[in-house]
């Protein structure tokens, strides 16, 4: 075997994982404060997708080049509305829930999905959408015919993963705000006797959850270059599915399920198989559970008394 | 208090008067029914769109003509999203419910397959302008035909195309394991294995997702100098834009999957799809017959590419056959389709016994750097 190949597939793991574990840590962020699996993340992430390519049209037709500019404006852009659909959301969809058995506001998740496709589809179209690419080229080590590449939005894609994923590991472990998460977490009735504003915390994780995936969105976007309104759905099972084998509730967690899963798909893919990589990743997922059914890095529930 | 149940019931209310109102309004009896079952939306809507634009137009030009025997055709659109189980809901519904006379569709083949074992069921004709798996007509069902060619035709063109024009040493051949995609990938193996070739990978990738980096590391490794990809523009175009941008210069065949303007944008510009080749049956567009429908679409500002001019050919050829044969018997139609022709845009069109075109004309397109795709002599 050329080692080339294998670094090349690392590489490809590597990227697909961070991708995955930065839209995981959406997931992982709302379950772990108010847990409620939001299954209209990955479609917060396809909006944002489309966020994306009107902000880069409207820039561009201001005659915008350098690409510093446009991804850091666009970002803040898409992150701002972005957030915007998330708190909405949660107004609309999950609030009035609030006191309902736990199925009812996943019912209520996966009906904000289908409408936002459904929304998508018709306001947008069905076509492919595609953007121009903003960061062409390429780190590349080796020889002119062997080498392994890594292009610079994926270098970017890494970095702001991992930036993301310890921020938000910040913000809940050392911030007045975390504070209020984890102790809404741990009991939303009591904290609100004292004087916790629940509502507001919750929003709050809604918003910043929202935010990850308008992260995630107009990286992702910008990598792959093309989207269409049904993108949401299979990388939010492959992020959710990332999310549970790290263990959901846990933020480095949702980054290392992502890594693992990149990392499983593409070397299966590279040197077994690929008709059936996803059928070794998710068997992986399974094995995993079996043996730490809270996921790797994930807390058993202990039950409240 | 009154009022707000009111406002809670109003517009549930307006939901309901809305479905009744639907339902009174098909009673209507000096209509065609001919229904359009395609991927009107989902990742395969353009194609949908082609066939919906070539049947209504030329629904149009019937019925400008006096329709069957004085009656105007109606199209009645169902969308399968190209997926095989909302193919046959569509389809019962198409049936049962709009009690069309005739069916043009589906498009992929997955879903034309189950979907014509409901409309040969109920005995009423369905022509597919584009599903070119070998198994739509090879199932002994009378009122399944095609306007199209076959996958194992097809399939054998790019064969030789790749052996004698681009001197394929090593191929790659990828798959989207869709009943298409894999169905062609294996008539264009076979065809390779045949001539001597055997291809250096054989894999398949998943429909809808967006990085087949690993694919595509494990292509350069295998030093293919040829891809033959089996699958649609969406995945087309994203293996396409991965393989370059990993610097693989790998000639780039596929099949009439990838026939939209859609494989541009889904490839990320024209200067991913330069050199691309495909398969697909001689331009409609230039012969003579289809001259003046071609400058109707022009002036409409709709360029009918891909299989536009078949979905139009699909409904004159029914529209013919109900005229001449005065029925809508889906048997009798067929019977009279395979035995006497039908003129359409696309020329006179004649089939075989098993629904087939008799002459399928299947040629070499290659893509130019402005993202256009031109035959090749």
């Amino acid at each position: 075997m050329d080692f080339h190949i294998l670094g090349q597939q690392l590489v490809n793991g590597l990227a697909l994982g961070s991708i995955y574990g930065l839209i995981a840590v959406g997931y992982t962020m709302v379950y772990g404060i108010i847990g409620m699996i939001n299954f209209a993340h990955g479609d917060v992430y396809m909006v944002s997708a489309y966020l994306t390519a009107i902000c880069l049209a409207i820039l561009s037709y201001f005659g915008m080049v350098s690409p510093f500019f446009l991804i850091v404006i666009t970002l803040i852009v898409t992150v701002f509305f972005i957030a915007l659909y998330g708190w909405s959301i949660e107004r609309i969809a999950y609030k009035p829930l609030r006191n309902s058995p736990r199925l009812a506001p996943l019912i209520s998740a996966i009906g904000v999905s289908l409408v936002l496709q459904n929304y998508v589809q018709v306001s947008q179209g069905a076509k492919t959408q595609a953007v121009p690419t903003i960061l062409p080229g390429a780190f590349r080590f080796g020889t002119e015919t062997e080498f392994i590449q890594i292009t610079y939005i994926q270098v970017l894609l890494i970095i702001v993963s991992f930036i993301s994923m310890a921020v938000l590991t910040y913000i809940i472990q050392k911030t007045s705000l975390g504070r209020q998460c984890r102790a809404v977490q741990q009991d939303a009735k009591m904290s609100a006797i004292l004087g916790i504003n629940t509502d507001r915390i919750i929003s709050t994780v809604f918003i910043i959850g929202a935010a990850m995936a308008g992260i995630a969105g107009v990286l992702v976007t910008m990598n792959y270059g093309s989207f269409d309104f049904s993108v949401g759905f299979i990388t939010g099972v492959k992020a959710f599915t990332a999310a549970v084998l790290g263990g959901i509730g846990s933020l480095p967690g949702a980054m290392l399920g992502g890594i693992i899963l990149g990392m499983s798909e593409s070397l299966f893919s590279g040197f077994v198989n690929t008709d059936y990589k996803d059928v070794f990743a998710f068997s992986l997922l399974v094995l995993v559970l079996i043996f730490r059914p809270s996921g790797l890095l994930g807390k058993p529930l202990v039950e409240k008394v | 208090m009154i009022v707000n149940k009111l406002k809670k019931i109003a517009p549930l209310a307006v939901l309901v008067t809305g479905i009744l109102a639907g339902t009174f309004a098909n009673a209507a009896d000096d209509v065609i029914k001919i229904g359009l079952a395609g991927p009107l939306t989902g990742s395969n809507a353009a194609f949908g769109e082609q066939m919906l634009k070539g049947a209504e137009a030329a629904a149009k030009a019937i019925n400008d003509a006096g329709g069957i025997d004085g009656k105007k055709i109606e199209v009645v659109k169902g969308d399968d999203a190209c997926e095989p189980k909302q193919a046959v809901a569509v389809a019962n519904r198409l049936v049962d419910s709009d009690k069309v006379s005739a069916v043009i569709g589906h498009f992929c083949s997955s879903s034309t397959i189950p979907a014509t074992e409901v409309y040969a069921e109920a005995n009423i004709l369905s022509i597919t302008p584009a599903s070119t798996n070998p198994k739509v007509t090879e199932r002994d069902m009378k009122s399944v035909m095609r306007t199209c060619g076959r996958d194992d035709q097809q399939g054998i063109v790019a064969a030789e195309y790749m052996i004698n024009k681009l001197k394929a040493k090593k191929v790659a051949v990828i798959h989207d394991k869709d009943t298409y995609g894999q169905g062609l990938a294996d008539a264009a193996k076979d065809a390779l294995n045949k001539a001597g070739v055997k291809e250096v990978l054989y894999e398949g990738l998943t429909r809808g997702e967006k990085d087949f980096n690993a694919l595509v590391t494990k292509i350069k490794a295998a030093e293919a100098d040829v891809v033959y990809f089996g699958g649609l523009y969406s995945e087309a175009g994203t293996l396409l834009r991965q393989l370059r941008e990993q610097g693989s210069k790998a000639v780039f065949v596929s099949g009439d999957g990838i026939v939209s303007d859609q494989m541009v944008t889904a490839a990320g510009g024209p200067q991913f799809t330069v050199g691309v080749r495909h398969t697909f049956g001689r331009d409609p567009m230039t012969i003579a017959e289809s001259k003046a429908v071609v400058e109707e679409f022009n002036k409409a500002g709709y360029k009918p590419e891909g299989y536009t001019l078949y979905s139009y050919a699909s409904m004159q050829a029914i529209a013919e056959a109900m005229k001449a044969a005065k029925t809508t018997d889906g048997d009798k139609l067929a019977d009279w389709l395979k035995k006497n022709g039908a003129s359409t845009v696309m020329g006179k069109k004649e089939w075989d016994d098993k629904g087939d075109l008799k002459v399928s004309d299947y040629v070499i397109y290659q893509w130019d750097k402005d993202g256009k795709y031109k035959m090749e002599e």
